[in-house]
């Protein structure tokens, strides 16, 4: 039983034996991607769509462009200009803008949506695929960042 | 191998012979370290108080000037002309005083004391990322290159310049100061009268404080002419009327016409959305070539006016009051023992860990 149970372990073990505790814990990370602003329609916040290269061998160009659509489509609507925002600006400057100290403005509310449609997306779409989306509120709204994980499947033993 | 057949194990828990003995590791570990908030390593020249939750430039300017003489002179209004004017025209002026007063400090605090717009500058892989696009495509001709990039908007050929000291190209409308010493978006100037640069989140602040700045001491100026007014009237003549309040009319004379003037010049500036930086510069007044014009005016007053003033107020993006991750705060090199951020590297933690237990155990059992 014993013995059995030691060949069919043992290449397992020899293999993981090379690799210290202390690598397995450290992020296996193999490069970053940023996908930098498109000001083509001024200063909104807008990202580029252009699926990066580095990407094709884990993602489907199809689900990269819908998830830097949407996200484009909830900026735009976080900076909208309405009826809305105009009724805030207004009831703000009556107040010396001192309701901005009590209660979230629009473009909060709307940042709050994004962080949670980014970790759906990161679950569901980006994590099987050994990618982390970074909001890009983390890094100034400049760029969205993709870290692709070395792909270090345990299934090599088999 | 499934890691679902393991339980999980602490791996602070575990042998750890790659680690190399530190002098006092235990205690160096146990040692609580106060999480540092992230205003405390800000890298520009700027003044933090109540824990990140205001903020400066760090020369304050003249800014206690400004409210020196706000205060000097709205007081000396309160005190010798108020009483005289409420006996002798209507009580509505005190309280209209007041209203005004109150205004002017709550915007001139907003404008100092909030963020103007600050970009943080690009982290190290950003950087290397942005140097390599500009290796790739550089061009070999200029020696060192001026690093621009070329952008369309609203079918004007836009130039972004690269920020050396932020390592990232310049989003349009953004500027470096070099007092502050960072990248300020819609960057309109620094003042010194508010000891702060003025930029996309604080312009509002900024404009409604100049205006209603231009209406108090309008209105104190009011309030005066017609006082001595009254009083020369009454028969002691102008002259000794004038010797009582010198301090007030002097001040509101020379400031009257300043402000009035500043508020009329962003007043223009607003309806047709440049900045004061812009305008300066003559950048789209059309020195440089036809057919420049303002690609981010909206061709209409009223909709300029609602853009800059009524539009959604931005975030900060800086996250002066956020924590600063436990490995960047620490001075040392990362001997601790990172807790695991993805659930494929428990996975790793556990295989590894319990195979090395499988191990042990198996030829404890062969002997």
């Amino acid at each position: 039983m014993f013995l059995a149970r030691v060949f069919i372990n043992l290449p397992n073990v020899l293999l993981f034996q090379t690799h210290s505790l202390q690598d397995l814990q450290q992020p296996a990370v193999s490069s970053k991607v940023f996908i930098q602003r498109d000001y083509s329609s001024g200063t909104i916040c807008k990202f580029q769509t252009k699926f990066p290269s580095e990407l094709e061998s884990r993602l489907d160009k199809q689900q990269f462009e819908e998830t830097m659509q949407t996200l484009n489509n909830l900026y735009a609507e976080a900076e909208k200009l309405g009826g809305k925002s105009y009724l805030e600006g207004c009831l703000a400057c009556l107040t010396a803008y001192t309701i901005f100290l009590c209660m979230e403005t629009h473009y909060e509310k709307v940042l709050k949506k994004i962080a949670r449609y980014i970790k759906d997306q990161n679950e569901k779409i980006y994590a099987p695929r050994g990618l982390l989306l970074t909001d890009p509120i983390e890094r100034g709204l400049r760029v969205v960042e993709i870290t692709i994980f070395e792909d270090r499947t345990i299934s090599s033993g088999r | 191998m499934n890691s679902r057949d393991y339980q999980q194990i602490d791996p602070q828990a575990l042998p750890t012979p790659a680690h190399s003995p530190l002098p006092h590791p235990a205690d160096r570990r146990q040692e609580p370290r106060t999480p540092r908030r992230k205003w405390e390593v800000f890298p520009g020249k700027n003044r933090f108080f109540c824990d990140g939750r205001i903020m400066m430039a760090r020369g304050c300017g003249v800014f206690p000037l400004t409210v020196g003489l706000i205060l000097v002179t709205s007081t000396l209004f309160f005190i010798f002309d108020c009483p005289f004017l409420v006996k002798h025209l209507t009580r509505c002026i005190p309280a209209i005083g007041g209203v005004l007063f109150v205004f002017v400090l709550i915007t001139l605090f907003q404008t100092s004391f909030t963020d103007p717009g600050i970009l943080p500058r690009a982290t190290p892989d950003e950087a290397a990322d942005v140097e390599r696009q500009i290796d790739d495509t550089g061009n070999t001709s200029y020696r060192p290159p001026p690093r621009t990039k070329e952008v369309l908007i609203n079918q004007q050929v836009i130039k972004l310049k690269y920020c050396f000291t932020c390592k990232m190209f310049r989003p349009p409308r953004t500027s470096h100061c070099s007092l502050c010493d960072n990248c300020v978006e819609r960057f309109d100037h620094h003042c010194p009268w508010v000891g702060n640069c003025v930029g996309k989140r604080n312009y509002r602040f900024f404009y409604t404080f100049i205006v209603s700045l231009s209406f108090l001491t309008a209105f104190i100026f009011g309030c005066v002419t017609t006082h001595l007014a009254l009083r020369a009237q009454g028969g002691k003549g102008l002259v000794f009327a004038l010797q009582e309040s010198p301090v007030e009319l002097a001040i509101c004379f020379f400031s009257v016409w300043s402000i009035l003037g500043l508020s009329g010049f962003h007043t223009y500036l607003v309806a047709s959305n440049l900045t004061t930086n812009e305008d300066i510069k003559g950048s789209w007044s059309g020195k440089s070539g036809d057919g420049v014009t303002n690609p981010y005016s909206q061709k209409n007053i009223f909709i300029n006016c609602c853009s800059v003033l009524c539009a959604p107020m931005p975030p900060s993006l800086i996250d002066r009051r956020g924590f600063l991750p436990p490995n960047e705060s620490a001075q040392t090199s990362d001997a601790d023992i990172e807790p695991p951020r993805l659930n494929h590297k428990n996975e790793m933690n556990v295989v590894g860990a319990s195979l090395h237990l499988v191990l042990i155990v198996t030829l404890t059992n062969l002997k």
